[in-house]
């Protein structure tokens, strides 16, 4: 026996040795989480294959008809393929667009109140928002909007809204921002809360107006935490969430608020649809880990190679 | 020599961007608390005066006929009912899951670490998506389940980063004493190990019973059967597909009688659903920060 394959099973043996000491630790501890993420995780991962194939639920996946990327180009050659497409970028990056900055900014102003009982009152009442169920939140834009709503009421008119595709961005984004922002800032909060104290009375002492102090002691501070978040949004731009956009869909909306996840829904659950609706979702997950790789690499360059 | 507040100290071009700040933040406040003052006013409007003039504070037109009618509909206690014991279940499995797990994860020496990481790490970024869930759920018989809305959400990879972080941070020596005792793991855990995460714990559990009774995605895909039905969704049927629960108000005469009621109804209904968290949360708040800190740090 050569000494690398004794070394080798001399490690084998010691990771035996430890296994068997440390059971616990696998079964236990770990078991749990590693079943439920191999069962619903991991066996639908393999429910992909009917993205390739002509699904028959008689005869299950392994039975039914290949037809390889025919769902994916009769997706993609479809009419209506870019405008779903072009409806879930755009609410997502003007959603980023707008959203994104507005928890720093409310961060760095929280900073700058001086007393605590203020300071706290103030975030109770931000964070509030976050605790209103997306069904709440779009019954009440719903409400509000309404012919007959406040809004409405308060501008003398009778429009609409809902049924307006070209509004649909500005409510779906607005709302996000008023129920968001105050819980987005939290980290923000958090990491300023990390900032020198020391360096900041330095920097006041030197007579550094606020902008010189921003960019001396507050953003060191949260830079790090800035790029992780934006990394993640922007990663997730593909996978913006159904829930919303689909409590928000008006019949006459369509044409702006019909995005690819909510159209994943209507033609496989509700059309039985399952090979086309699982393409198109594939489709979806494929360009989010596409675009979550690329915008890590640019950050990481930008970043002196420190990535995620 | 007096201190001088923070504020007064600033020159006066920073004051002035300042009070521009400050104003800022108010409107947000504002734009906040006026929509939410507006809602639980207007739920004690009589039907008729809020659908032509919007709120008054004249307080003959009150009433408090939208609570009476939304209360005594046994639809919205089934949903509540359902609610509380879907969150309360899934978060105990899912907090404990998660805390498990992120145990042995949190160990240097623990053998398998990298490569159950990487199985953890990819269902972050990549799964199966929609329909061939759905199929599992379908064949595991779990349709009109419980389990169907708990299980495949149960454990968090991110919830178990945050926690593994926060081991991570727990002093080495707790566990040397430990060691000297020869308590096995499980004493460990849960006799030592746990009671000094009580911050983490209670942040995850926060987001995890507030994110399932808040959401109403897997319910209304996986959940048919109206006993089963989560709060959610009867508020769904309420305030998105305009459909009151049947005799809400079904005893008015004239269909733009019923109109008017069912948009009061939403009012009431907004506020009953809404206030069980919205008064609990500031009893949390003092976990918020430490929990996304712990977030915060890459793990």
């Amino acid at each position: 026996m050569s000494t690398s394959t004794k070394k080798k099973d001399a490690g084998l043996h010691n990771s035996l040795v430890y296994i068997v000491q440390h059971w616990q630790l696998y079964v236990i501890f770990l078991l749990p989480a590693l079943a439920l993420t191999i069962i619903f995780r991991y066996i639908p991962m393999g429910g992909i294959l009917i993205a390739f194939e002509k699904y028959n639920p008689i005869r299950g996946i392994l039975g039914s008809e290949w037809v390889g990327f025919k769902h994916f180009s009769r997706f993609l050659s479809s009419p209506d393929f870019l405008s779903y497409l072009g409806n879930t970028l755009k609410l997502s990056v003007f959603g980023m667009l707008w959203g994104f900055p507005v928890p720093i900014l409310l961060a760095f102003l929280l900073n700058r109140i001086e007393s605590k009982g203020i300071k706290k009152k103030i975030q109770l009442c931000l964070y509030m928002p976050n605790f209103i169920s997306v069904i709440v939140l779009c019954g009440i834009v719903r409400i509000f909007l309404s012919v007959t709503g406040p809004v409405n009421l308060l501008l003398g008119t009778q429009i609409n809204f809902m049924t307006m595709p070209e509004a649909f961005r500005t409510i779906y984004i607005a709302s996000g921002i008023w129920q968001g922002a105050g819980w987005g800032s939290i980290i923000y909060t958090a990491a300023l809360s990390n900032a020198s104290t020391e360096l900041k009375e330095a920097a006041v002492i030197d007579g550094a107006n606020i902008f010189q102090q921003i960019k001396a002691v507050e953003w060191p501070a949260i830079k790090a935490t800035v790029i992780i978040q934006f990394i993640m949004q922007a990663g997730n731009i593909m996978s913006i969430g159904f829930e919303k956009a689909y409590a928000l869909q008006t019949d006459l909306n369509m044409a702006s608020s019909e995005i690819i996840a909510t159209y994943v829904y209507k033609k496989g659950l509700l059309d039985g649809d399952y090979s086309f609706s699982t393409a198109v979702g594939l489709f979806n997950t494929v360009i989010n880990v596409i675009l979550l790789v690329a915008v890590n690499k640019i950050v990481a360059k930008m970043n002196d190679g420190q990535g995620l | 020599m007096k201190k001088k507040s923070r504020f007064a100290r600033y020159s006066f071009q920073d004051k002035a961007l300042l009070v521009v700040g400050y104003i800022l933040l108010g409107l947000f406040v504002v734009a906040i608390v006026i929509p939410m003052i507006y809602i639980i006013v207007a739920s004690f409007i009589d039907p008729v005066t809020l659908q032509n003039k919007g709120i008054t504070f004249d307080f003959s037109k009150w009433t408090l006929t939208a609570y009476e009618r939304v209360l005594s509909n046994a639809q919205i206690w089934i949903g509540f009912k359902n609610a509380v014991i879907y969150s309360v279940v899934f978060t105990f499995v899912s907090v404990l899951i998660t805390m498990l797990a992120a145990y042995p994860m949190s160990r240097a020496d623990f053998r398998g670490r990298k490569f159950f990481n990487v199985i953890f790490v990819i269902t972050m970024f990549f799964g199966g998506g929609l329909i061939p869930t759905y199929l599992l759920i379908s064949n595991l018989k779990l349709l009109d389940s419980m389990w169907a809305i708990i299980l495949p959400g149960a454990f968090s990879v991110w919830n178990m980063i945050i926690a593994r972080t926060y081991y991570q941070g727990i002093p080495g020596e707790l566990r040397e004493a430990a060691d000297v005792d020869g308590a096995n793991e499980m004493v460990f855990f849960f006799r030592i190990l746990l009671p000094v995460c009580t911050p983490i714990i209670a942040t995850l559990s926060l987001w995890q019973f507030v994110g399932m009774w808040n959401s109403y995605f897997d319910a209304m895909i996986y959940l048919n059967d109206s006993a089963k039905q989560p709060l959610q969704l009867v508020l769904r049927s309420i305030l998105i597909q305009n459909q009151p629960e049947s005799g809400m108000i079904s005893d008015m005469q004239s269909t733009a009688e019923r109109a008017q009621l069912a948009e009061l109804l939403k009012y009431a209904t907004i506020i009953i659903s809404s206030l069980p968290l919205l008064v609990m949360y500031p009893f949390f708040q003092k976990y918020f920060d430490s929990g996304v800190m712990a977030g915060s740090v890459k793990g």
